[in-house]
């Protein structure tokens, strides 16, 4: 697809071929980042209840299993971290993109985000099915 | 010194910037964000800990239990909420709402009271239940 403004001599096809100026998938970002910030509000209310009381009662690994046996919060707890760390690898992706200019740190660090997010994101799923089941 | 005012528009410079409601907000915003991003991170140890052992388990719960650790949680549910209140003002802005000045000094007093209050009852709740 074309956009009339990539024809003028601001942007030549050499820009183009390189891969420089818009690449048209900023509105996925952005909507990623809103969607998941509208599923982020109460699943993060309902998490961050959870979190809290559980720790605050002194919870023993039992009491963190029984609580996980219950399918809903195993759901909610799934739902929830999908739509948190989806939400934060688009942020710390866009901190990334204002602060860091360094030729070779900028792609290392929106990779190294990228990579870790869906370690941490992998091993927390795992974890909870593996307590729930 | 008599010298003219200088009445052409000057070159905007960081030290020269009074703190407006919009920077603080649009600065804690993001600082909020990277702290929760962290704190993701001792929710996914709960969680890995949990699945992996009696002995793991309560290595997190030495650290949770902890004046630290306490202290961690009780940030982070600060910053949760600071972000929550923050982030529904992005959505109303996004609606073409809310984009004055002024709008912005209304709404950063009502998220700054809003978030606290929020952050005092949930541990003034937690003390109350459990």
């Amino acid at each position: 697809m074309s956009e009339k403004w990539e024809n003028t001599p601001f942007k030549g096809p050499m820009a183009r071929a390189r891969g420089l100026g818009s690449a048209h998938t900023g509105l996925s970002h952005w909507m990623g980042q809103k969607i998941t910030a509208l599923a982020n509000i109460p699943l993060v209310l309902w998490a961050v209840w959870s979190f809290t009381s559980l720790v605050k009662v002194g919870a023993s690994r039992i009491d963190v299993i029984d609580f996980f046996a219950h399918t809903h919060n195993a759901v909610l707890m799934i739902l929830f971290l999908t739509s948190a760390f989806y939400h934060v690898a688009l942020g710390l992706q866009v901190v990334i993109e204002d602060y860091v200019h360094c030729k070779v740190g900028k792609p290392a660090m929106l990779i190294g985000i990228k990579l870790a997010v869906s370690a941490l994101y992998i091993a927390s799923v795992f974890s909870v099915l593996k307590i729930a089941l | 010194m008599s010298q003219k005012p200088v009445s052409r528009p000057l070159s905007p410079h960081i030290q020269i910037w009074k703190w407006s409601m919009s920077m603080a907000l649009s600065i804690l915003h993001r600082a909020s964000g990277i702290a929760l991003s962290v704190g993701l991170v001792m929710l996914v140890w709960f969680l890995t800990s949990a699945a992996s052992g009696e002995e793991a388990y309560n290595c997190f719960k030495g650290f949770a239990s902890s004046w630290f650790g306490q202290l961690c949680l009780f940030g982070w549910t600060g910053a949760m909420f600071f972000h929550m209140c923050s982030g529904t003002r992005h959505l109303i802005m996004d609606t073409g709402r809310m984009i004055s000045v002024e709008a912005a000094d209304r709404a950063g007093v009502i998220i700054f009271v809003v978030s606290i209050a929020l952050t005092l009852g949930l541990w003034g709740c937690l003390k109350f239940f459990y």
